[in-house]
């Protein structure tokens, strides 16, 4: 099988996220990628280095740029022409594209994927994770998005690919980007982190929030999650959301203050490896799944535990 | 302009799905059932729009059983002016979804087609997006903003990176994020007059869309338990564990 990954990337770099697509479509056969967007030469001499990645076909030009989905897609399909499966990250950018590829092909599209149990049978989560689906697709072509967490990345380095420039397509027209309200940080990327602090409607504000929450993550080198909650109180940017419906997270720790532990919230965290909860409710269900509990006011642990970190 | 939503009734929000003994699926029997959150937040969409006067007529469409008549009644009740059932005792997937609505466009001829980004239950996020493409339209996903002006339609997204501004020309389709809107609660008034609005139903074969599955759900499973760990007293057993676990030094 012959499958086509498609390269998220920013700023000339390559999304963590595609690293885990290249491993998913490993496990189906030959690995090709996608890069398209505007100058993208260093992004796809990056993604002939990714291990395990053969031929990198390129589409590079303006119409093509910020990745939209009405121009991008097209070029995906007509590739797919020569490929057996899409395989794109589960994230903001791969659902935008994927489901469009799929319906220009006429494939039913397997969103998410846990695992590949064989060329056409994968697993997937369904109602918030709290039960997981085996499918069997009986289309010829295949078209997936693969959750980031529940595949190794693939070694940036490594690779010996090979650059192919692609017909770029034309421009829709429909479409235009306008511009990228980036949320800055100097804290590693959610999806990616080691260590994640993750903070509730609790806080009462966003100053609190902010000023609790901030210096826990600075002294364990964490990036700072929330919950929906928080995020539609305005106690921090949508970016921040881990959820069903938000970012999947996985990291070493997540360390959950004044989260109840609503199942869509744990949708989104539930498969971390450890899981410390602090909240002044007992029972709260967000301890049924936390490996380490504390029971109390945030307002006094939260400064007490950075203090002696 | 015409504007067409998209509702589907699934599990409510607030019941913990059960994984049926058998494997076949998720027990749905004497289960709360509520229109998708995320249709709602497209429904309510649709009637600020009319009351802005940007949009002239809502139409709610369906694809599911005769209790789909249901979700359909709340987005009247709502503030939605007629619907439109197509009624199927079968699970209809995403791709079917988008044709059968790409098939009522076509009769209806709206500017604007707004959809919950995901439902709730198989959480595929995908009929939105197969729907702009099957119409050739523009699409702009996981909506937090909407601001239609002079034939075009300006959409903020929330995407991983931050929030995202695009232009696409009408006509285009929505898929709403949950910081689009806060949904309206029907009035009792409202939900009585919802019961003489009009509301047709077709079948998928009248509209003429296959809606034979492409995806055999082979067996459902309940994820693996995460157990309950320890309760610490202090702030002090705390740090304890962390520096066991190895997170600070």
């Amino acid at each position: 099988m012959k499958t086509l990954v498609y390269v998220e990337h920013e700023g000339g770099q390559i999304k963590d996220a595609t690293l885990a697509a290249v491993t998913a479509a490993a496990k189906l056969g030959e690995v090709h990628a996608l890069v398209a967007g505007s100058n993208v030469g260093a992004v796809a001499d990056a993604a002939t280095k990714i291990a395990g990645v053969g031929k990198v076909h390129v589409a590079d030009g303006a119409h093509l740029d910020h990745g939209l989905a009405e121009n991008v897609a097209p070029v995906a399909a007509k590739l797919m022409e020569t490929h057996d499966a899409f395989v794109a990250p589960a994230t903001t950018t791969g659902k935008n594209i994927a489901p469009r590829v799929a319906a220009l092909l006429d494939v039913m599209q397997i969103s998410e994927i846990l695992s590949v149990e064989d060329e056409n049978t994968f697993t997937r989560p369904i109602y918030a994770g709290n039960a997981i689906a085996t499918v069997r697709s009986s289309d010829a072509k295949k078209v997936l998005t693969v959750r980031g967490t529940a595949f190794e990345k693939a070694a940036r380095e490594g690779g010996s690919g090979s650059v192919e420039n692609v017909d770029v397509g034309s421009d829709a027209g429909s479409s235009s980007f306008v511009n990228l309200e980036e949320s800055k940080s100097d804290r590693p990327e959610l999806t990616s982190a080691k260590v994640i602090v993750s903070g509730g409607r609790a806080f009462g504000s966003s100053e609190q929030f902010h000023a609790l929450l901030d210096p826990l993550a600075d002294k364990l080198g964490a990036a700072v999650g929330a919950s929906r909650a928080a995020v539609d109180a305005g106690y921090a940017p949508n970016d921040y959301q881990v959820g069903q419906t938000g970012k999947i997270v996985a990291p070493e720790v997540y360390i959950a203050i004044g989260i109840s532990g609503a199942i869509q919230h744990l949708a989104g965290m539930k498969d971390s490896k450890v899981i410390v909860a602090i909240n002044k409710d007992e029972e709260a269900p967000i301890f049924q799944v936390a490996d380490v509990g504390l029971v109390g006011d945030l307002f006094k642990i939260v400064p007490e535990l950075t203090g002696k970190l | 302009m015409k504007v067409l939503v998209a509702v589907k009734r699934v599990i409510d929000y607030n019941v913990k799905p059960r994984v049926k003994m058998d494997g076949t699926g998720v027990d749905l029997t004497n289960v709360k059932m509520s229109m998708n959150p995320f249709d709602e937040i497209a429904v309510e969409e649709a009637i600020r729009l009319k009351e802005k006067g940007i949009a002239t007529e809502i139409v709610a469409v369906s694809i599911g059983p005769a209790k789909a008549q249901e979700t359909l009644r709340t987005a009247l009740a709502m503030g939605a002016d007629r619907a439109i059932l197509v009624q199927t005792d079968e699970e209809v997937e995403p791709l079917a979804v988008a044709k059968i609505v790409a098939k009522v466009a076509d009769e209806e001829q709206p500017q604007l087609i707004i959809l919950g980004k995901q439902a709730i239950d198989d959480d595929n996020n995908a009929t939105g997006q197969m729907l702009a493409a099957l119409l050739g339209w523009p699409q702009g996903t996981f909506t937090s903003k909407l601001d239609p002006s002079g034939g075009e339609v300006s959409v903020t997204r929330e995407v991983d990176g931050g929030l995202e501004t695009d232009r696409l020309k009408l006509p285009a389709v929505i898929t709403t994020d949950l910081r689009l809107n806060e949904p309206r609660y029907a009035s009792l008034p409202n939900i009585m007059k919802a019961k003489s609005k009009p509301l047709a139903t077709k079948t998928p074969e009248e509209i003429g869309v296959d809606i034979k599955r492409r995806l055999e759900t082979l067996k459902v499973t309940e994820p693996a338990k995460r157990q309950a760990g320890d309760k610490v007293g202090s702030v002090d057993e705390l740090v304890g564990k962390l520096k066991a676990l190895g997170v600070v030094a």
